[in-house]
């Protein structure tokens, strides 16, 4: 089997694992965490990024080779996400950013249109965007058309931790979209990222799940090896699942007696 | 619109017998709704309920996890002023009491946020008395041209203001506000509020309506627990802060607990909340409102706040002084402490106390755009 490498813009992404970074104890145990995983795609908040620190930056645990995608959490519109990235990116963390702009702040469910006028605007000023966004399948191809990436849908509510609610809404972007289409949020389970990842998704972003986990190391390994095994059988071609037994063929038969 | 017009709808509600009539199948109900509604978060509220303190705790722990994650955001304040015009009893600042009064100069302020800034705190809230002879917002103004050098997120708490004041100040980088009703029982506000701008009951209970029009960021709300019956409070503070999320969704809505603490006036709590009060309001709060932020200040001894984290708190106040240049001016007077603060814990011993926990104490969680 040749090597399976998702492309997002032009860099190769072995690990389809992304992980973030918001909600761990403290920066050591993101980093076993991250030790455990090996991912390339790491989402931080950059209203938490203190690089003025003398004690200590979240972005020293964070190995070098990993692509560091800031996100806009905080933004209330396109213009604060914009703002947002622009620092980011002034800051040194590099193209990637994931567009979040969320005006809910019960649900933290993304407001689309405010992300599509961010992403327009970054992607023209040359960033690699990947934005947050509810599963709709006009919304995301405006996204893709407007130059996004990767779209990233909600499985269920941030932190809510409700698995592939969304599951008949993304099936319908992954069969429609040409770009990646990577579930983000509400993944409670390694079960829940396997399904994604058999559904036919380019990757999945976890963190909650895994952060507040008894033992985060070991719930990452946990994600790290569902999300492999999804995708696995997705590759492989999953048959699909009927609830009798096949064993003749009633409608047809009569063919082969002819 | 106003919240007064939800205040009106329950104030005369028969409390006693509505507390005292909850069915042990209400509260079961109560504690595992995904929704709680007026009838449960009363179910909630209620003496009875105490008995399932624990299983309150256990689905508050859980929702705030999933929510929060195991982190406690940190903040301190920096009182500016101590000048007052109001003669709330309850209060150190009271314009009677004989004390000598401050206010920092803008070097001084320099000095105590340098002093702040180095403990590595990115978070602070700024407080005044209530004067606006004395603390008028062109002072404030310049003081946050000083303090944006050094803070990555400013809020006030201050005497009310205008929603037009409010949106000057968001301008000059404040990003949230902080304004308590104290109580909400109008009668009983009137007789603690005697004298002064703060005696106008309506224009406090819409000041947090106004600033979230003006554009902070972050609102926060709260009564002085001991003021008042505190299920009574809760009850309206757990409501308003609802109206407030219902209203302005993009506005992040908070709500503190302070409860009454020794201060110049000798003032005693009219009521008494206990300690297991106390956790049944973080409680009720959590379940009625999962993702409301819960500030816990140093008001309350180590021990308590210790035992508090995990329960359903976001946010505590670390290396707090209540006096104004507390940091780093000698002591100008007899007494001039707004309150006496009981967890005099430093910002580090904070962020050792919350790893030993298992929580990450969160410095900065914002920039200014």
């Amino acid at each position: 089997m040749p090597e399976d490498i998702l492309y997002i813009g032009k860099r190769p992404i072995k690990n389809r694992l992304f992980i973030g970074t918001g909600k761990f104890s403290s920066n050591a145990v993101m980093k076993q965490v991250l030790e455990e995983v090996g991912p390339d795609v790491i989402t931080v908040a950059l209203r938490r990024v203190d690089s003025t620190s003398k004690t200590e930056n979240i972005l020293d645990y964070i190995p070098k080779e990993c692509i560091i995608m800031p996100n806009t959490s905080g933004a209330r519109n396109a213009e604060e996400a914009i703002r947002i990235a622009r620092l980011a990116r002034a800051s040194g963390s590099g193209d990637w950013v994931k567009v979040e702009v969320i005006k809910d702040n019960k649900y933290l469910l993304p407001d689309n249109l405010e992300t599509l006028k961010a992403t327009e605007a970054l992607v023209k000023e040359n960033f690699t965007v990947l934005p947050y966004m509810s599963p709709d399948l006009s919304m995301a191809k405006r996204l893709q058309d407007a130059g996004a990436s990767a779209v990233m849908p909600l499985g269920s509510p941030i932190g809510s931790s409700r698995g592939l609610k969304t599951k008949e809404l993304v099936e319908i972007l992954i069969h429609e979209l040409n770009v990646p289409v990577i579930v983000d949020a509400g993944l409670g389970r390694p079960s829940d990222a396997c399904e994604c990842m058999e559904l036919g998704c380019a990757a999945v972003l976890v963190n909650t799940a895994i952060a507040i986990a008894q033992d985060p190391a070991n719930m990452a390994r946990a994600f790290s090896k569902a999300v492999k095994a999804g995708r696995l059988a997705y590759i492989s071609g999953i048959p699909s699942s009927s609830v009798e037994a096949k064993a003749s063929s009633p409608l047809t038969g009569f063919l082969r007696d002819s | 619109m106003s919240y007064y017009d939800i205040y009106t709808k329950y104030k005369d509600s028969k409390w006693n017998g509505l507390l005292e009539d909850v069915s042990k199948q209400t509260i079961e109900r109560s504690i595992y709704s995904d929704n709680v509604n007026i009838d449960q978060l009363i179910a909630l509220l209620s003496p009875k309920a105490e008995e399932r303190l624990e299983e309150m705790a256990s689905r508050a722990h859980e929702i705030t996890l999933r929510y929060f994650g195991r982190t406690i955001q940190l903040y301190t304040p920096m009182y500016l002023s101590d000048y007052c015009d109001n003669e709330c009893l309850y209060c150190g600042f009271n314009s009677k009491n004989r004390i000598k009064r401050k206010r920092l100069s803008l070097d001084e302020v320099e000095k105590e946020a340098q002093f702040i800034s180095a403990t590595g705190l990115k978070h602070i809230l700024i407080l005044t008395g209530d004067s606006r002879s004395q603390s008028p917002i062109n002072y404030i103004k310049d003081c946050l041209e000083t303090l944006r050098k050094y803070f990555s997120s400013v809020s006030i708490e201050i005497y009310a203001l205008t929603e037009n004041e409010y949106k000057e100040l968001v301008q000059e980088g404040v990003d949230g506000l902080t304004i308590y009703q104290e109580t909400y029982d109008e009668e009983c506000y009137k007789k603690l509020h005697p004298k002064g701008p703060k005696s106008d009951y309506l224009f406090r209970l819409d000041a947090p309506e106004r600033g979230a029009k003006a554009g902070m960021r972050n609102i926060n709300i709260g009564v002085l627990l001991g003021l008042n019956d505190w299920r009574r409070d809760i009850f309206f503070t757990a409501l308003h802060a609802k109206y407030l999320q219902d209203n302005f969704t993009d506005v992040e809505i908070g709500s503190s607990i302070p409860r009454i603490r020794p201060n110049i006036g000798n003032f005693k709590a009219l009521y008494e909340v206990s300690d297991k009060n106390m956790v049944q309001i973080i409680l009720v709060l959590r379940l009625f409102l999962p993702r409301l932020g819960i500030s816990v200040s140093t008001r309350e001894d180590p021990n308590f706040r210790e035992n508090l984290i995990g329960l359903g708190i976001t946010r505590m106040s670390a290396g707090s002084t209540t006096r104004v240049g507390g940091h780093t001016i000698e002591v100008y007077g007899e007494g001039s402490s707004q309150f006496e603060i009981s967890d005099t814990r430093s910002v580090a011993e904070i962020m050792a106390l919350l790893e030993k926990k298992g929580y990450q104490g969160i410095l900065k969680d914002w920039l200014p755009l």
